[in-house]
């Protein structure tokens, strides 16, 4: 120990109280989901492509839904997979490729300098995804249940919100892992980020359901969040079913937020400590 | 508070990086200390290891070996205590969100270090009038000018009201005026109103001898010299210093590196003008005698010879035997 160091009775009186520390940090994401929210509606090119995009892929399936006269459900199915595939866009290029970025423009030097918890940070980028994206996905459900005429019964509108809500958790708490494993990659982000997305829509079935699967490819589709939150929301909202249907979809949408909240807390820290091993946390040369 | 020694200390700071072939040694037994309220400089070119330093003491990086402290918190067993009372400002980049304005940015940056609104208020409005860019307050980040930008990042950097404020290269790219404006405010923060200690990395000569108490050079990841930009150059005044401007950008000059009396010397080429001038320090006058006729032996037309005054590139070149450039040209 360094003779420049405290003692422990100044360590204790400069200790920050837990509820201030907290407080800042929620400040922290509060101030990041601000930016999330208003840099992502201050563009109208941006929400014109987010609306349109969405609803003209799923408008592709819906009609050949239609030309295969297959149930009117399975159009309500590919409605509830094209909503809910807009948050899956959001966590892959606005949470997980999202700290590339940071460290391409040196906010992630300035965050890693600032006195704040690294997941603050991550938890506003989630919420202000969160809202925004489901500003969006609202507007392309609404969109989509109008022009093709999808008769929505929901008995249990309860149930069908904790599943929303523990699919969009898992998701985003998905993303702020993928976030922390990205975080010392440079271009690769990209790619991976790409890699990502088709397969997820695949093997979730956000355009058809995955019970026609061979049992292999289930068991990859299970390994996705979003396959479950999908699977409960349509059974929900399209099929009328309640939460004697969907409990065990319930069970795992908890298991994984339960499993990926801590995975990327514990993600974060170890790529930061070997990002400041390597020297990888920031773009400019040593 | 703790009774501390040094607001900065480092201790036989080692930081050695994995490299393309072998391992690269950034920094080699780095001691420095810095006192309160001083602006001190770490000069070097680049490569020389400037940045590997500061980042290892705003807790961006970890040291193979050795020690340093900044307050009297250790840089990696007490990281948080140190960022509550640091900033750092680079140069050549601009942290913050395009789509953004700057008064946006510099709010949302002020939350990172838990500013009331109030307080946040006041300090952006007053920082955006110190660093005059009130005409641009509400303007996109994306739309400012570099040196605009640069501006919006000190003042970022300032939010905090750090006590050690870490700058660096932080003129780089910006033009005469933006460069003067930003060095003023930086020494009126820190001498004027007396605010805190700021540790500069750069590579202009002027900006070291223009803004700091102390510098200290650095190259391949070793402190050669520290002290005050005039007692560095002071020591030079036993030796010769001239300046000889010849009319070709291909002349060898090699033969200097081995002749007796050469302190060391650098070349700047001019392609423009197709003449290369030289900067010489010799021990004494006779050796630079000899130095003419060799350049006569080799059909050289001199332009003009000058007696020049010592600056801190001399000092560097009395260190190392090279100037900037050439070491520059050597790494790469």
């Amino acid at each position: 120990m360094s003779t420049l160091a405290l003692s422990d009775e100044d360590l204790r009186k400069e200790r920050r109280p837990m509820r201030e520390e907290l407080l800042h940090n929620l400040r922290v994401a509060y101030a990041r989901l601000w930016v999330r929210v208003k840099g992502g509606n201050r563009q109208p090119q941006w929400i014109i492509a987010e609306l349109t995009i969405p609803v003209l892929t799923l408008s592709a399936y819906v009609y050949l839904y239609k030309m295969l006269s297959a149930p009117i459900e399975f159009v309500g199915f590919v409605i509830v997979g094209g909503t809910m595939i807009a948050f899956w866009v959001n966590v892959l290029w606005n949470m997980s490729a999202q700290f590339y970025w940071e460290k391409e423009t040196g906010n992630l030097e300035v965050y890693f300098v600032a006195p704040i918890s690294r997941m603050a940070i991550l938890l506003g980028m989630a919420l202000g995804g969160i809202v925004n994206t489901t500003l969006r996905a609202v507007v392309v459900f609404a969109a989509g249940t109008v022009l093709f005429q999808v008769p929505i019964v929901v008995h249990e509108p309860l149930t069908a919100f904790l599943i929303f809500l523990l699919t969009i958790t898992a998701l985003y708490a998905l993303g702020m892992l993928f976030a922390s494993l990205f975080m010392l990659y440079g271009r690769e982000a990209w790619h991976m980020a790409n890699l990502l997305q088709e397969p997820v829509y695949f093997f979730s079935g956000s355009y058809f359901p995955t019970q026609y699967f061979h049992v292999l490819l289930q068991f990859v589709a299970s390994l996705i969040p979003l396959t479950f939150g999908l699977d409960g929301m349509r059974r929900v909202i399209i099929l009328g079913e309640g939460i004697a249907n969907v409990w065990l979809d319930i069970v795992v949408l908890i298991v994984f937020v339960l499993v990926l909240l801590p995975l990327a807390k514990f993600a974060l820290n170890f790529m930061e400590n070997l990002g400041k091993k390597e020297g990888r946390l920031t773009l400019r040369w040593q | 508070m703790p009774a501390l020694q040094h607001t900065v200390e480092t201790r036989d700071l080692i930081r050695i990086f994995k490299g393309h072939d072998k391992p690269v040694k950034a920094l080699d037994k780095v001691s420095i200390t810095i006192e309160e309220g001083e602006i001190f400089g770490l000069l070097g070119p680049n490569g020389a290891g400037k940045t590997t330093l500061i980042k290892v003491l705003t807790t961006l990086l970890l040291p193979t070996s050795g020690e340093a402290y900044v307050n009297g918190f250790n840089v990696v067993k007490e990281p948080n205590k140190v960022r509550k009372i640091i900033s750092l400002v680079s140069g050549g980049e601009t942290p913050g969100y395009g789509i953004l304005s700057a008064k946006e940015n510099l709010w949302f940056f002020s939350q990172l270090y838990g500013l009331s609104s109030s307080t946040a208020k006041e300090e952006i409005k007053r920082l955006i009038t110190d660093l005059d860019f009130e005409e641009y307050a509400n303007t996109r980040m994306s739309k400012l000018s570099t040196g605009y930008k640069q501006r919006l990042n000190l003042a970022r950097g300032l939010l905090n009201n750090p006590k050690i404020l870490f700058l660096d290269e932080p003129t780089l790219g910006l033009d005469v005026l933006t460069s003067k404006k930003l060095r003023g405010y930086i020494v009126d923060w820190a001498k004027r109103e007396r605010k805190g200690t700021v540790l500069l990395t750069t590579h202009y000569m002027a900006e070291a001898d223009e803004m700091c108490d102390r510098v200290a050079i650095i190259d391949r990841g070793r402190i050669l010299a520290c002290d005050s930009p005039l007692r560095l150059k002071v020591n030079l005044e036993e030796n010769v210093i001239m300046k000889v401007e010849v009319s070709s950008v291909q002349a060898d000059f090699d033969f200097m590196e081995e002749m007796e009396g050469v302190v060391g010397y650098s070349q700047t080429r001019s392609i423009q003008t197709n003449t290369t001038t030289l900067k010489v320090m010799v021990k004494d006058e006779t050796v630079f005698t000899k130095i003419t006729s060799k350049l006569e032996e080799q059909k050289l037309k001199i332009l003009s010879i000058n007696n020049a005054e010592p600056t801190l590139e001399d000092v560097y070149i009395s260190l190392v035997g090279r100037g900037f450039e050439e070491g520059e040209a050597a790494y790469a």
